[in-house]
């Protein structure tokens, strides 16, 4: 027999795995609003900010509509050793993520910026001082991170003026906005934004949530919080319909549009079904010159966070191979607690190059790093 | 099978777990009202520390609105996709014939006992013993 005496174990540890990624979706939150984002916001919205604070675009307005997983819908391992929140310290988080799960280029989706806000130049301040502060606290101490351009995109005007300052800064690597805007996200009020990030070069991200006001399906508020979390994926296709069939992507042939944790597998029926009454409406819509499942070829890239896990292996591998393997990013979601951790999604069988271009390599393709 | 000499009982009292390393096996150590089960320290989904996660009781219903609560404190809730496990089993909640945490057998013995197996143990009392 043999016998080993007490340890002292080493703080938890990630499962080993070398393998250089991709993090398309991580989520920075400042540790304190005051003492990291209002030096670059005026006194003006520091002062409203104090006052008025933060309401959104919604009903419960004391919080968010639903519940989530885990408390502040993080992994519980994820807070900081002093006790701050999840997300809040780079120091932890290259500790505890990016430095062990090899990170080479991670991409940074601010969720609570201006977006959602109903007072317009309150919203457009907020995004504003919220992407200085990506540079300030994260870009600029680790070159791995990239940042992304939070938008007040319910006012066009605004947002293209926050595309335009940020245009060219290596800090940032895409456009931002959340799923469930006020209108159709193809609807042409939005469109500036289109065009501006299509002529920036910055791929637009549309990542889950969001605040348009509206509930969060077709048919009013449902009960639970699964609910919410499968909701997003059919707000995504209503977002890659309403952008395919108003046209945008012929009026911004540059335009690349990421959808950002809403799932993918939806996508192959999505297109089928359109391509199918497309060709029986064209009446309709003749500025769409091609059938819809092409143009999302085309424009529209995913992450794949939070991991679709099929008993059988074999209806990914079509999935993927249907949406192109090129398009897919590979993404964690830290800190949150629907978190996928590389080496153990049910990735379908590919040979190395694809699946370190699933990795890695599209992303750096796609956004040019 | 080795015997590894983990903690003194006094660091896992009733109700707690402790995340110890057994011969560089993460295991977490749970203590239920005096009754120590072990499971390895790694979700079977994803690889999430089960001991970085609650301790709930299980919730059942029979039907919409009905609920039945029982068992508290035998369920541990992963941290991370909140999948539930048996503390006693390892068994998950939502499909146990198919997913299930291992378990790892776990005692406790006496100072004076390991002593005299020539184990080097720091105090009196008892030890906590994962065997793996």
């Amino acid at each position: 027999m043999t016998i080993e005496t007490i340890q002292k174990p080493e703080t938890a540890a990630p499962a080993k795995q070398a393998l250089a990624i991709a993090d398309c979706d991580i989520h920075p939150s400042p540790k304190s609003v005051e003492k990291e984002v209002f030096p670059f916001l005026s006194k003006h919205w520091q002062e409203y900010y104090n006052t008025y604070g933060t309401l959104l675009r919604q009903p419960y307005q004391n919080g968010p509509a639903y519940p989530k997983g885990q408390p502040d819908a993080a992994r519980r391992d994820a807070y900081v050793p002093d006790g701050g929140k999840p997300g809040t310290d780079l120091a932890f988080m290259q500790k505890q993520h990016l430095d062990p799960y090899n990170v080479q280029l991670g991409v940074l989706n601010p969720l609570k910026s201006g977006q959602g806000l109903q007072n317009p130049d309150f919203a457009g301040a907020l995004c504003s001082a919220v992407n200085d502060w990506q540079i300030a606290e994260w870009t600029s101490k680790d070159a791995r991170l990239k940042g992304s351009v939070c938008l007040p995109y319910e006012d066009a005007a605004l947002s293209v003026k926050e595309i335009e300052k940020r245009a060219g800064d290596p800090n940032f690597i895409q456009s931002f906005m959340l799923i469930r805007t006020a209108d159709p996200m193809g609807n042409r009020r939005y469109w500036p934004i289109y065009e501006a990030a299509a002529e920036a070069g910055l791929p637009l991200a549309v990542h889950a949530f969001g605040f348009g006001g509206a509930s969060i399906t077709g048919s009013g508020w449902p009960s639970y919080y699964i609910e919410d979390m499968v909701g997003h994926s059919q707000s995504a296709q209503n977002v890659v319909a309403s952008m395919v069939l108003e046209g945008v992507f012929e009026r911004s042939p540059k335009l690349k549009l990421v959808i950002v944790e809403a799932g993918f597998a939806w996508a192959p029926s999505l297109a089928w079904r359109l391509d199918r009454i497309w060709a029986q409406n064209r009446l309709e819509l003749p500025h769409v010159t091609r059938p819809p499942s092409e143009i999302m070829r085309e424009h529209v890239w995913y992450t794949t966070q939070p991991f679709e896990e099929p008993d059988r292996r074999g209806h990914l591998k079509d999935t993927f191979e249907w949406i192109g393997w090129d398009r897919l990013l590979f993404a964690t979601d830290y800190p949150h607690w629907d978190f996928d951790d590389p080496s153990r999604i049910p990735l379908p069988p590919a040979d190395e190059a694809t699946r370190n271009a699933f990795y890695l390599q599209n992303a750096r393709d796609l956004y040019g790093v | 099978m080795a015997k590894h000499v983990v903690a003194p009982v006094a660091d896992v009292p009733p109700g707690a777990h402790l995340r110890v390393e057994a011969g560089g096996v993460p295991v977490a150590i749970f203590n239920l009202d005096g009754e120590f089960f072990g499971l390895l320290d790694r979700c079977p989904h994803m690889g999430g520390n089960l001991s970085e996660g609650i301790v709930i009781g299980l919730v059942e219903s029979q039907k919409p609105g009905c609920y039945a609560y029982s068992r508290a404190g035998e369920i541990v809730r992963c941290p991370w996709h909140g999948w539930e496990f048996d503390i006693r089993t390892g068994q998950s909640r939502f499909d146990p014939s198919r997913w299930k945490a291992r378990s790892i057998e776990v005692d406790v013995e006496d100072a004076q006992e390991l002593q005299a197996e020539t184990i080097d143990v720091a105090q009196e009392g008892d030890y906590i013993v994962v065997h793996l």
